[in-house]
């Protein structure tokens, strides 16, 4: 069966759109005000998104979301209350979902039960930052027999055969590190982003979406002359405290941008 | 990945060039101060009244640990493969201040991740790491100690992996630095096994080290793999006591885990989370434990135990009062378990303990906890 996140891919790209996939984290500040921004977020044309699961040692993040991800720590939140969190949003949307998560909360549930419940409750893919595929082949196994997308990463320092590995592992689309570094890091977009996805395309026909340190409409406009999806996290999890129609003004300047 | 994949090829071409070894063996002799002695610490034996204890004086290595073993190695390597700049954790602040050292030594430019509550109780090795030239960089995320420190460092790395290295200072993080920093280390072992030969003219009954990160005891332990008869003993922190939860014992305490690249036991809690840890010596305080000791417990070729804080405490004024040696805090957490065992033992029995580092840098803090104003 096709992917929600495939299925909108291939939707997007017969209209000659790119998709918008935002980032926020699950519980922060609370698991309530997560739910009415996923709310603010599909009215603002989300076409994915992507709810981090907190971690205590989040390694590929930057210092919005580790604050975002102790928040969340602090109300108790865990892989197992965000995939029931997930199940009870399934009630309401049908929205591709993506779990960004570290890789030890998933080797602690278990990874078996975690595609099996993940699937379950309505996940469409997950994204394992300190996980590479060398290392996710069971993971990997458990997620196709359950129908859920492994997102793999790619950044500008990685070698043909790293390519080919990632390509080759990747469901639903490949996730382009647009910088080397952490989330929410200043972009210095240089001219090679272009060559560079244009030769991750030449190895595969998996849609590829780029983030970290993407966070005004102009860069995300850059971006997505390029890239299949953009991909945008700390500058709106720098947000969610503000009033609704601000982040929604914010929202849709983005949406508008990705075309 | 790629960083490590150029770091493997790097490191594997290295160790099979006998310029590099001699290079290295060069600035070991001339530069480390190796071999580092060993040392039969009668007063010590005397007062405990059963095995032969004997020291193997890692303090007396320049910069006062056995850390400047590995540092020094791959800083050698890090300009080798044409990198500009050093970077590294630190927990009690002596792989910082041996990392500042190899910068220095070989000009490249240095930054020290330090937690911030690493940084209160180790301020005389803030002082030596900036008079080295490095910058020392406070980490006030997490647990503000060493875990968190590695997390800013892997983060620094991931961002300037094109011109900096990343000296890990302990037998963990991902492929190839378990295998790099053992390899470094092991010259510990090597001379050990040399010196008790020679001492001796037998192998010893007993090796026992403290372990953090596990590189002093992995150093020792290494050579002697292969010899049965050696019994290995590793020692942990066991901070406030196993049931307060505040220890950093991975063994006794923890399970297994997926933490900075490395599969082994660790703290952690039901979901996954990393926990926070406690131990009186900022070298031990880590929540994880380098995955070839996680192999050696599995096997049962090392057996793992901890000493609490106030044993070490009393080990570090023990050994200070009977041998004229002020021991690390680190340290003192072998010597706690070697207090516990020797007196149970023969005369004839042999125990080798690592000394791995000098206690210079604890004496304030050392004072602070008996309530002393220095």
């Amino acid at each position: 069966m096709t992917s929600r996140i495939t299925r909108k891919f291939s939707e997007l790209r017969k209209k000659g759109q790119k998709a918008f996939i935002p980032y926020i984290m699950t519980g922060h500040p609370t698991l309530q005000r997560t739910g009415e921004l996923i709310r603010l977020l599909e009215a603002a044309g989300a076409d994915i998104i992507e709810l981090g699961v907190p971690f205590s040692d989040p390694l590929a993040d930057g210092p919005t979301i580790q604050k975002a991800a102790q928040a969340a720590l602090q109300q108790g939140v865990t892989l197992s209350s965000v995939i029931a969190f997930v199940a009870d949003l399934r009630k309401t949307t049908q929205v591709p979902l993506i779990l960004m998560t570290y890789y030890n909360p998933i080797f602690k549930y278990g990874e078996e039960r975690f595609a099996r419940d993940a699937s379950a409750a309505g996940v469409d893919g997950i994204i394992v930052p300190d996980l590479p595929p060398d290392e996710a082949g069971n993971l990997i196994a458990f997620c196709r027999k359950a129908g859920i997308d492994t997102i793999f990463l790619l950044a500008p320092t990685s070698t043909e055969e790293r390519i080919k590995k990632v390509a080759q592992a990747s469901r639903g689309f490949i996730y382009y590190v647009s910088i080397t570094g952490i989330t929410g890091a200043n972009l210095s977009m240089d001219a090679s982003i272009g060559s560079h996805i244009a030769h991750i395309k030449e190895n595969c026909s998996t849609p590829v979406a780029v983030g970290f340190g993407i966070s005004s409409p102009d860069e995300a406009a850059t971006v997505s002359q390029f890239a299949d999806g953009v991909i945008v996290g700390s500058a709106i999890v720098r947000q969610v405290e503000n009033p609704d129609e601000e982040i929604s003004r914010y929202l849709l300047s983005l949406r508008k941008a990705v075309q | 990945m790629p960083a490590l994949s150029e770091l493997e090829a790097a490191y594997k071409a290295a160790a099979k060039d006998s310029g590099f070894a001699a290079e290295l063996a060069q600035l070991q002799a001339t530069y480390i101060g190796r071999p580092t002695p060993l040392y039969f610490a009668k007063r010590l034996t005397e007062q405990l009244g059963g095995a032969r204890i004997y020291l193997k004086r890692e303090d007396l290595a320049h910069t006062g640990a056995h850390k400047i073993n590995n540092a020094i190695g791959q800083a050698l390597l890090a300009k080798k493969m044409g990198k500009q700049r050093l970077i590294a954790e630190t927990g009690a602040g002596q792989h910082g201040v041996a990392t500042a050292t190899g910068a220095a030594l070989t000009g490249l430019s240095c930054d020290i991740y330090m937690g911030s509550d690493d940084i209160a109780r180790q301020s005389l090795n803030v002082f030596r790491m900036k008079l080295l030239g490095a910058r020392v960089i406070e980490v006030s995320t997490g647990s503000r100690t060493l875990k968190d420190a590695i997390n800013e460092g892997l983060r620094d790395w991931t961002t300037n992996v094109r011109t900096t290295h990343y000296v890990m200072g302990t037998v963990f993080g991902p492929h190839p630095f378990p295998m790099m920093v053992r390899d470094f280390q092991a010259v510990i072992g090597k001379e050990a096994k040399k010196q008790i030969m020679k001492a001796e003219g037998r192998l010893p009954d007993y090796l026992i080290a403290c372990v953090g990160g596990g590189s002093n005891s992995i150093g020792l332990f290494f050579d002697f793999l292969s010899d049965e008869g050696v019994r290995m003993i590793g020692v942990e922190a066991g901070g406030r006591g196993i049931e307060t939860g505040e220890h950093a014992a991975r063994f006794a305490g923890g399970s297994i885990g997926v933490l900075q690249g490395t599969k082994s036991y660790l703290l952690q809690d039901d979901d996954g989370n990393v926990l926070g840890t406690h131990s009186v010596s900022a070298g031990l305080d880590y929540a994880s434990v380098g995955p070839e000791h996680a192999y050696l417990k599995d096997s049962g070729r090392a057996e793992y135990t901890y000493a609490n804080d106030e044993e070490a405490l009393n080990a570090f004024e023990l050994l200070s009062r009977t041998e004229g040696i002020i021991p690390a805090l680190e340290s003192a957490h072998a010597l706690a378990e070697t207090i516990k065992r020797a007196p149970a033992l023969s005369k004839e029995t042999v125990i080798v303990v690592n000394l791995s580092g000098r206690g210079d840098k604890d004496v304030q803090h050392v004072a602070r906890i008996k309530g002393i104003e220095l």
